[in-house]
């Protein structure tokens, strides 16, 4: 089977691809960071949120993965700009899968999209509840979990 | 070592379009592993046998039948010639598949009486691997070997799994997925030395044709053959059953009792014509064409390693096929290659790829983590690929992979020298 012209569209044009790290302008503090699967699995997803007045203004991703996985992060980073938490908390898998036209054996990509969506709000959550106010230093997001930095992926 | 800034939206831009040379049609096949363009010459040693000469070679008792009876026993010669057998010693069947089914279960249940333990490799191809499991559950013991590193089984080993209830071994010649060459000869001689009653049998489809095997110098009793892989047609393979000493074992199909009653049903004569054809070409070429293969092999594996860094090539160099190579670049998953690769065919390790989202048993078996069977690609040259083919393949990949590896998360905590295998992933 053929791969999907949709598929290869976000491949050959992706959107969105990159980190807020180097974004000079950007604050931590507004950013929230969901990193799911593994690369054992063959399937790694971070995605990035920059939320200011409640909304999502800004998102960006970085994959590995194959072509519908590179694809549904992509689509899902176009998606969720614009949106409430809320709203983008409800984005359900099953839109991905419509979108990209994603065949069964590739549902489970769309599904981690989904995951990193939620992941990338609750850090963002986890990080204004933990009080990190504007302006504070810049922190890494990317520490190994062991340095007790907030790497895990919420479920 | 914090991730340099990046220029205004580099990965806006469209996929770099990389010039396609002089000479180079597009799309390009580099996947000889998993099957080969029939040569124009063996076409045409086929064609006289399907409107002409088309008579059942069975038929006895006229001139449609012994013309086709003949093209057969041609073609039986031109095949053994190449393993270094007898005509009288190759069973035709329906590719390498039936004829390692054949074997292994034909052998199995001649032998039930003598033994019931069997020895392989982790390795092999699944038509010896899910044959293998078949008899398990026929009451069969199977162990399967694991080999070292490189790919390699040793003599030793295989004699310290040997019991006096052993009554077959099966080991591939050449890998389809690494093209490592396990050492047959040391391992033939080594079986036999321990007990003569023990059949060899070897998968040789890989091998048979591309690097020198000879039948009688690697102690077989038994190897399976295909023409597909041979630039010959598909459906058409055979098995070659030693005779002297004779080796018995028992069909699979009955009705009629063709091939010495090892494998009832008419023959496909232009098919047969055809496989003859290719093995003839092989033999003449082999010499000029294992040169021709390794030596645009190297001239991809080096264009690809001097270009990229975090590059690492699975199985032996040394002791590998000369069209063969199976190389994971890291921080890139298998399948997004393949896509970034849209008009080169090659073929990968990764789960993505399989039906099953299993990551390459093969590589597995040899100690390769998962994450760099994610990565694997193979390349697969053979006899109609080009320097100019290969030159423009380094290109693609060089810059596919530099490009996925802008999108690749891992990638990026590499080079800010971050310890990927010590972060806690939750996999889904």
């Amino acid at each position: 089977m053929a791969y999907s012209d949709k598929v290869i569209e976000h491949y050959e044009n992706p959107r969105n691809v990159g980190t807020f790290k180097t974004e000079a302008e950007v604050d931590a503090s507004e950013v929230g960071t969901g990193l799911v699967g593994a690369p054992a699995c063959g399937d790694v997803m971070r995605l990035e949120i920059r939320v200011k007045d409640g909304l999502i203004a800004d998102a960006k991703f970085k994959t590995f993965g194959c072509g519908s996985a590179i694809a549904s992060s992509s689509l899902a980073t176009e998606m969720i700009k614009g949106m409430t938490l809320d709203q983008a908390a409800q984005i359900k898998n099953t839109q991905i899968v419509e979108e990209l036209n994603l065949p069964p054996v590739k549902i489970h990509c769309s599904v981690l999209a989904e995951d990193a969506i939620k992941a990338a709000i609750e850090d963002y959550k986890k990080k204004r509840a933990a009080g990190a106010a504007p302006g504070s230093p810049r922190e890494s997001v990317s520490k190994p979990a062991a340095a007790g930095s907030s790497q895990e992926s919420g479920r | 070592m914090a991730v340099q800034a990046q220029s205004p939206n580099p990965m806006q831009q469209k996929s770099i379009a990389i010039p396609v040379p002089e000479g180079v049609k597009l799309p390009i096949f580099m996947d000889n592993h998993s099957t080969t363009a029939v040569d124009l010459r063996v076409v045409q040693a086929m064609l006289p046998f399907f409107t002409q000469h088309y008579g059942n070679a069975a038929s006895r008792n006229h001139s449609f039948g012994w013309t086709a009876e003949a093209a057969v026993d041609n073609a039986r010669a031109q095949v053994a010639a190449l393993l270094g057998g007898d005509a009288k010693e190759i069973v035709w069947t329906s590719g390498a598949t039936e004829a390692n089914n054949l074997a292994i279960k034909g052998a199995a249940s001649f032998l039930r009486k003598q033994g019931n333990h069997i020895i392989t490799v982790e390795t092999e191809h699944k038509s010896v691997l899910d044959t293998c499991k078949r008899l398990q559950r026929e009451g069969f013991e199977v162990t399967y070997l694991t080999p070292a590193k490189d790919g390699l089984v040793s003599p030793e080993q295989v004699t310290a799994a040997m019991t006096d209830k052993t009554i077959l071994v099966t080991i591939m010649l050449a890998n389809n997925e690494i093209g490592v060459i396990q050492p047959i000869e040391a391992i033939g001689a080594a079986i036999k030395a321990r007990n003569p009653k023990t059949l060899f049998h070897t998968d040789a489809v890989q091998g048979f044709g591309k690097i020198a095997f000879d039948v009688e110098k690697a102690r077989v009793d038994l190897a399976s053959v295909t023409a597909h892989k041979l630039y010959g047609p598909k459906g058409i393979g055979a098995l070659w059953v030693r005779r002297k000493p004779r080796v018995r074992i028992d069909p699979l199909i009955d009705g009629g009792g063709h091939e010495r009653g090892m494998r009832s049903g008419t023959l496909p004569v232009p098919l047969i014509a055809g496989f003859g054809k290719a093995a003839e070409l092989a033999r003449q070429e082999m010499d000029e064409e294992q040169y021709r293969l390794a030596t645009l092999r190297d001239r991809l594996y080096r264009g690809l390693t001097t270009r990229l860094t975090e590059t690492y090539v699975n199985g032996s160099l040394e002791h590998r096929l000369p069209g063969n190579l199976n190389i994971s670049f890291a921080f890139v998953e298998g399948e997004s290659l393949l896509m970034a690769l849209k008009d080169v065919a090659v073929s990968s390790g990764s789960a993505c790829t399989s039906a099953s989202l299993e990551p390459s048993y093969v590589l597995r078996a040899l100690g390769v983590g998962d994450e760099l069977a994610h990565t694997s690609i193979r390349f697969g040259i053979g006899r109609f690929n080009t320097e100019a083919e290969i030159d423009y393949v380094v290109e693609l990949v060089v810059a596919s992979v530099e490009r996925l590896r802008t999108l690749s998360p891992l990638w990026e905590m590499h080079q800010e020298g971050i310890d990927i295998a010590s972060i806690q992933w939750t996999p889904h």
